[in-house]
């Protein structure tokens, strides 16, 4: 867990009408990560247009990291309200640093305080608006990072304007040596950046919208159309800027369902296509998605998880969508989920999304969610050599075509407009092989066979191309089973677990329909209890979860942990469970 | 993406558009009009059926792509639009000609023609405007007259219609037409200029619903040509004249040379300077 000295948590907190207080942690989180050190950022952006609270979090370790972490070591409060909401999330012996020239907090016994007067600083030197770089300065101060370092990427973020950039510069320098006067020469933490080595080269820092919408140009996705909603409109921005350059389209609809019908047109051209949106978006895609499954036409949804239900919260995270994702539409409509664990994996798993919708000719839903989707955090670099390319299984243009042909595997050869005597009409009715619409009951109960038979065909490919992560002491009586961004805080806190004494064994499987039956089944026969984090309220993993466990004919404890807040699953959370499970394990 | 084919030598027939699908619209159906003109419209401009592409929502209209030698897309209801709008920016090649109803144009799918009139997407869209939901077996449209006697309005329907041309016009439709079934030949004459014209061609057809909803006689009354003296190039004009309710006019009320949505694209394109490397993209985020 962090909080050790080369481990640290800072968060920054302010109104966002004062301005940079992003920057502020991101330029510093930049810093940190080119001195060597691993990131992981955080952030809440206020749902005001302007003004508003804004909070960025910033976990700075010499070590690879896997969650926010849970408590501060350092507290940043612009405001009086930043004081008020993370006071009590600094722990005994942290440090809180305030802007001594807008509050002014009662002393405290058990961490140290200090005023920065940020706008008289500010004024000194000219540059009112500096106020952020002048706290960037005092934070490498604070932290004990070269500042040599700091000047350098001060220059490559924010030195565009040369007069600008000699302002900024000299603002840094003012935090840093009224840390180094005020404070004392000596600094409350080393955070020293290691020396970087080899393993760190191509190292990249990015968030889970970037590293999916370069993973979909990976992927060969040429077409794009979305709709804007926090919190995912970034993806859409950045594939504004780059499909121009490969002969792409991205196409800003005038709703999410038009955004899901322009890419479902695209995809029956034969371009892989792609929309992504957050809860409210898919909601209204729902109809077209069961079109999509019924026409057989590959598509891919990216749905960025909020906080719901309605409107619910929409900067904040939640994995709420699990059960609309799966089961959503009318009548029976095979689809497959899939659902990254972290920022790097939303690159490698938006690759398999795409493969499995191109191979399967089915609507494949994507579940992201705001927290990954917006932190920013160091990677490794992509491994492109791992981006695999599974082509549409087209019509070979031979003989009478039948878009619909049954065949053992219920995929049929697709033919592509332009291709002649490939013509069909792509049917929402029931229909013949032809295309042609037809009721008859036996052809219904064949088709309907024939849509769903696609998914076994899915389910050894899921095997092998390694969806799916599996870690922790395989002979461990207690398993976590999860999905999605969890996986971080339940890899702390199982590392904490080992550490005393409790060994766990964690499994999260990558797509979450079809589940992976086989190596499910095999996990469960070997604990005696299970816990199931996520993040929403009522347990929608877990509830799969039983039904898939009761059809094995397993019975084991299933035991949920849900967390809705908002806010991320914590480390401690999870660890707290493991112990109180593995309590009754031992009783 | 597949390379478009030539089109062939030959001169194809009314017959080479004809699926094996037979209509299944009831018989006197003002749809069967349109259905044949625009067979002949393909024949005239001898379109390649490997390289068109008839779009549909719901409603009886919904059906015409299946009775096409072509490719087709039967979408959901209200959502053809959309759907032929990713068909064509997708593969600009394509010739997209869209069907629907009133129902499916006007009352549930209204929300797509402001935008695929604006962004001038290089489509045909017939709406075949029968005054009526006959799928459902007649519920008042939102083109069905005010005071209308159906099972769903058994007082008379309190709405009122809405004017499609005047809708059309006012969203920047760069073609706006109107025709009627009975007069197959001017729909066909409507349809190949639809087809022709670079940019997004809207074209109302009254066709009447035996069925729920016979209207033959009160347009075969109502309906005119637009004066000799008309201007297609004069928007006032064209809007002046889509608001005669007597004298209903049909032909091409208004008509301008704008660029396409893929034209514009293409200087989307352009201006992105068109210089790409996965890795100098990714290269932007190291540390």
């Amino acid at each position: 867990m962090a909080g050790s000295d080369n481990d640290l948590v800072v968060r920054i907190g302010g109104d966002s009408a004062a301005g940079g207080i992003v920057t502020t942690g991101e330029v510093f989180a930049r810093i940190a990560s080119f001195v060597g050190l691993e990131i992981y950022t955080t952030r809440t952006i206020p749902a005001e247009i302007k003004g508003g609270h804004v909070m960025f979090q910033v976990r700075a370790a010499d070590h690879p990291i896997y969650s926010q972490g849970d408590e501060l070591d350092l507290l940043v409060a612009y405001d009086q309200e930043s004081y008020e909401r993370y006071f009590k999330l600094l722990k005994k012996g942290g440090v809180l640093v305030y802007s001594s020239n807008d509050l002014t907090p009662p002393s405290s016994g058990e961490v140290k305080m200090y005023g920065l007067p940020l706008t008289d600083l500010a004024r000194q030197v000219n540059f009112v608006r500096g106020r952020n770089i002048i706290l960037i300065g005092a934070l490498v101060k604070l932290f004990d990072l070269p500042y040599d370092r700091a000047v350098e990427v001060v220059r490559k973020q924010l030195g565009r304007k040369k007069e600008m950039l000699e302002q900024n510069l000299n603002a840094l320098q003012t935090g840093y040596r009224w840390v180094e006067e005020n404070i004392g020469y000596e600094s409350p933490f080393h955070l020293r950046g290691t020396a970087r080595d080899a393993s760190q080269d191509g190292r990249l820092a990015l968030s889970g919208n970037q590293a999916l919408a370069i993973g979909a140009i990976a992927a060969g996705c040429r077409f794009y159309a979305g709709y804007p909603i926090t919190p995912a409109s970034d993806i859409m921005e950045f594939l504004a800027s780059e499909f121009p350059k490969i002969s792409g389209t991205m196409i800003q609809a005038e709703d999410e369902i038009a955004a899901i019908g322009m890419a479902l047109g695209a995809s029956f051209t034969g371009v892989r296509a792609m929309t992504a949106t957050s809860g409210p978006g898919l909601a209204l895609m729902i109809e077209m998605l069961g079109h999509a499954s019924m026409t057989e036409t590959p598509l891919v949804i990216v749905d960025v998880q909020r906080a719901g239900p309605s409107t619910g919260m929409p900067t904040k995270v939640s994995q709420g969508d699990l059960r609309m994702a799966v089961f959503a539409g009318n009548d029976d409509a095979p689809r497959i989920v899939v659902a990254p664990v972290s920022v790097e994996d939303c690159f490698y798993q938006i690759v398999h999304a795409f493969n499995l919708a191109e191979k399967y000719q089915m609507p494949v839903l994507f579940l992201s969610d705001q927290d990954m989707s917006v932190r920013v955090q160091t990677i490794p670099p992509f491994d492109l050599s791992k981006v695999r390319y599974e082509p549409r299984h087209l019509w070979d243009m031979h003989g009478k075509y039948e878009r619909y042909a049954d065949t053992p595997t219920g995929v049929s050869p697709m033919s592509l407009p332009g291709m002649p005597g490939g013509q069909y009409t792509a049917e929402g009715l029931e229909h013949y092989a032809s295309g042609a619409p037809g009721y008859d009951p036996e052809l219904h109960v064949a088709n309907m066979e024939k849509r769903y038979r696609k998914l076994e065909g899915a389910l050894p490919d899921i095997e092998a191309w390694g969806m799916y992560e599996q870690f922790g002491d395989d002979d461990a009586a207690l398993g976590i089973i999860g999905w999605g961004s969890t996986i971080g805080p339940v890899r702390e806190a199982v590392a904490c677990a080992k550490a005393n004494g409790i060994p766990v064994a964690v499994f999260y499987p990558k797509a979450l329909f079809p589940l992976p039956d086989a190596r499910l089944k095999a996990f469960l026969e070997k604990r005696q209890a299970v816990i199931v984090p996520e993040m929403n309220f009522s347990g929608q993993f877990a509830g799969m979860l039983r039904a898939r466990a009761q059809s094995y004919g397993i019975e084991r404890p299933i035991v949920k942990l849900n967390q809705y807040s908002g806010v991320p699953l914590a480390t401690r959370q999870v660890f707290e469970q493991i112990v109180a499970v593995n309590e009754t394990l031992n009783r | 993406m597949v390379t478009t084919v030539e089109p062939a030598p030959v001169k194809r027939t009314v017959a080479d558009y004809k699926s094996d699908v037979k209509p299944i619209w009831c018989p006197g159906c003002g749809d069967f009009g349109v259905l044949s003109a625009f067979y002949k419209a393909l024949a005239d401009l001898n379109t390649d059926p490997a390289n068109a592409v008839l779009v549909s929502g719901i409603g009886c209209s919904g059906r015409f792509p299946a009775f096409v030698e072509a490719y087709g897309f039967h979408g959901v209801h209200g959502r053809a639009l959309p759907l032929a709008t990713g068909v064509k920016m997708a593969n600009p090649s394509l010739t997209v000609v869209v069907a629907g109803g009133d129902g499916d144009a006007f009352s549930i799918g209204a929300g797509h023609l402001p935008h695929a009139a604006r962004r001038n997407v290089d489509l045909t869209y017939i709406v075949m405007d029968n005054q009526i939901y006959g799928l459902t077996k007649g519920q008042p449209s939102p083109t069905s007259p005010h005071g209308m006697e159906k099972k769903s309005a058994p007082y008379g329907s309190p709405d009122f219609p809405i004017n499609p041309i005047l809708m059309a016009l006012s969203y920047g439709a760069s073609f706006v037409a109107r025709g009627f079934s009975s007069r197959p030949k001017d729909v066909t004459e409507l349809i190949k200029q639809g087809i022709r014209h670079k940019g997004f061609a809207f074209i109302q057809v009254y066709s009447p619903c035996v069925t729920f909803n016979d209207t033959y006689d009160h347009f075969r009354q109502l309906t005119a040509n637009l004066p000799a003296d008309h201007d297609p190039s004069n928007r006032m004009m064209a809007i002046e004249r889509a608001m005669s309710l007597d004298p209903l006019y049909l032909g091409v009320y208004y008509r301008e040379e704008r660029p396409t949505y893929d034209a514009q694209m293409a200087e989307v394109r352009e201006k992105s300077g068109g210089q790409f490397s996965l890795e100098k993209l990714i290269e932007k985020y190291r540390t």
